[in-house]
């Protein structure tokens, strides 16, 4: 009886490793399965036209993605330049003053602003923008983006400035330096190759984003550079084809799923493998 | 004298941070109060029984938002039934079972799941999953548990499953990374008293981990609830799309966020507009209060 109940704990024990084990695979079998069918299928329809011609009707082989490319460069550093002052000026107030009401307010603003359905900041800058000047515009799936990329850059570089030592700042204090001098060329220029990585971070999400984008941005056919015009971008020209009925067509739009991947996937782990590197150097994990 | 300017100079900059810390608050606030003014005429015309009404009629200017909130509800509630205990087993198996070096790769793995984008999951569900749905796992489903009418109905391949299937993946690295840094704050001698007293190492984990850190894991899950509510492409490519009410799990629907994204560019009366614009309130509401919620939950869980 003892005995059966210690083997009863000890199989428990082992059911439960295998549960974990279970769930670990669970999740890393779908990743690896998403990256397969999109290296496959998005290789084998890559062709260097894809990167240099504009799309072709339904029925013509070839044709290319070069205006979303293009576009999406366009959108995203538009949105970062909207995005990285006001967020990188955030991140300074957070971490110089960090126990006013201000700056609790702001963080919990950030929190929820980073929880906003991207869909409905869409609609937002569908109606701020789009309403009044009355046509699609590449500056309202700027501004779009902007607002989704802003908590993210807030709260990087509020993680990055905070770990700049608090002896570095009296050093300069204790200098004479004024503190808005202490701030922005001590705390400040001491860290903004490390500002950036919060900002390829932000950049990472931003650039894969659809559904801002849907009705705002809208998309086109040809390339365009005019901010008041529609302009196409690689996930809205993915969305398009990918459920259209067309072989030839849904090919493309693997194909820019697979740029679409590599150029966000490695983004995004150069900035993570950076951040952590940072952060292991200043001796916090 | 240089004092004095020096300290004219402190306050400007002090101030140009405040203005813009208070732009980004305003921006929030802005968010809510220009949908609140676009949704007024819906707001108006239907009141609060546009949430009850079923019917979604553009074509004869009916609006009611009951198909689409029960779209969501149903698909972020299975999504949730499934991410929940696949991102807690996961955030244990990394923090207790794995060493360290590993620990970090496998983490790293399952954040990587977060940075694919929406659209890729969409396009991964329609060429793969859905298939896999329709011939596979609706057939399975069926045969052994065809008596419970859920499992009913034919199996289009997309619909509520599959798009709660898709959204079960894309949550699993919110909830994991929370819970992952909630468990990580359970102190060493909390574990070593539970080894002392001869448990197990999973009852250890059931004892020493699992029951003081509920409140934190459900705030975790509640902002994987957020994350599944708002999530717009994946879902809209997956659900089929029809706002309807059905019994069966196999059925199309539509959820509040995939409506939007459908109706919202060719919507051309005044009242469809705002209807849509309600539902976007509406949406906004819900995830804003359940972040909130999440949010006041673990601010009390790291303080104590």
């Amino acid at each position: 009886m003892k005995l059966n109940y210690r083997l009863y704990r000890k199989a428990k024990n082992i059911m439960f490793l295998i549960l974990t084990l279970g769930s670990a695979l669970a999740v890393l079998i779908p990743l690896f399965m998403i990256i397969q069918f999109v290296m496959v299928q998005g290789a084998s329809s890559l062709s260097l036209d894809f990167f240099t011609e504009l799309p072709k009707p339904v029925g013509e082989i070839g044709g290319g993605m070069k205006h979303a490319i293009l576009g999406t460069i366009c959108l995203v550093i538009l949105g970062a330049a909207i995005a990285v002052p006001i967020g990188v000026t955030c991140g300074i107030y957070l971490s110089e003053f960090r126990k006013s009401r201000l700056s609790k307010n702001l963080k919990l603003s950030v929190d929820l602003m980073s929880g906003i359905p991207s869909i409905v900041i869409g609609i937002f800058a569908y109606l701020m923008v789009v309403v009044p000047l009355k046509s699609f515009s590449a500056l309202a799936g700027g501004i779009a983006l902007s607002i989704i990329m802003l908590p993210i850059i807030i709260k990087t570089s509020e993680e990055i400035l905070k770990l700049v030592p608090d002896h570095i700042r009296e050093a300069g204090l204790a200098l004479g330096l004024p503190r808005w001098k202490v701030i922005l060329f001590v705390v400040l220029k001491g860290e903004i190759s490390n500002l950036l990585t919060g900002i390829i971070l932000a950049i990472s999400r931003a650039a894969g984003e659809t559904a801002p984008l849907l009705f705002t941005a809208f998309g086109n056919m040809y390339i365009s550079y005019g901010l008041n015009q529609p302009m196409a971008s690689l996930p809205v020209q993915i969305y398009t084809y990918a459920i259209s009925p067309y072989k030839e067509w849904q090919k493309q739009a693997w194909a820019g799923a697979f740029v679409l991947m590599v150029l966000i996937l490695s983004m995004n782990l150069f900035a993570r493998y950076i951040l952590t590197k940072i952060k292991d150097k200043k001796g916090i994990s | 004298m240089v004092k004095l300017k020096s300290k004219t100079q402190d306050a400007l900059l002090f101030y140009i941070l405040r203005t813009i810390a208070v732009v980004v608050i305003a921006i929030l606030l802005g968010i809510i109060f220009v949908l609140l003014h676009s949704a007024w005429p819906a707001i108006k015309s239907n009141g609060l029984s546009f949430l009850l009404r079923k019917e979604w009629n553009p074509v004869e200017d009916r609006y009611g938002a009951l198909p689409f909130i029960f779209g969501t509800l149903v698909t972020s509630f299975i999504a949730l039934l499934i991410a929940t205990p696949v991102s807690i087993l996961i955030a244990l198996f990394i923090t207790e079972y794995l060493p360290k070096s590993f620990a970090r790769i496998i983490s790293l793995l399952v954040e990587m799941v977060a940075a694919i984008p929406s659209i890729v999951f969409g396009l991964w569900g329609i060429f793969y999953l859905a298939p896999f749905v329709k011939n596979t796992l609706a057939p399975f489903l069926k045969l052994h548990f065809g008596f419970i009418p859920l499992f009913q109905g034919p199996s289009f391949g997309i619909g509520i499953l599959t798009a709660a299937l898709i959204l079960s993946i894309m949550i699993v690295p919110t909830i994991s990374s929370i819970c992952r840094s909630i468990f990580e704050l359970v102190p060493a001698h909390q574990k070593e008293a539970s080894y002392a007293l001869g448990s197990t190492k999973f009852e250890m984990i059931k004892l020493a981990i699992i029951s003081p850190s509920l409140s934190g894991i459900s705030s975790a899950v509640v902002l994987g609830l957020g994350r599944a509510l708002g999530e717009t492409m994946a879902v809209t490519m997956l659900i089929g799309n029809s706002p309807i009410i059905s019994t069966s799990i196999f059925a199309p629907a539509a959820t509040m966020a995939s409506v939007m994204a459908n109706e919202y560019a060719d919507a051309n009366t005044p009242l469809h507009i705002s209807s849509l614009c309600y539902l976007a309130l509406i949406l906004f509401l819900v995830t804003f209060l359940s972040n909130l919620f999440a949010k006041t939950i673990v601010k009390s869980f790291s303080r104590g």
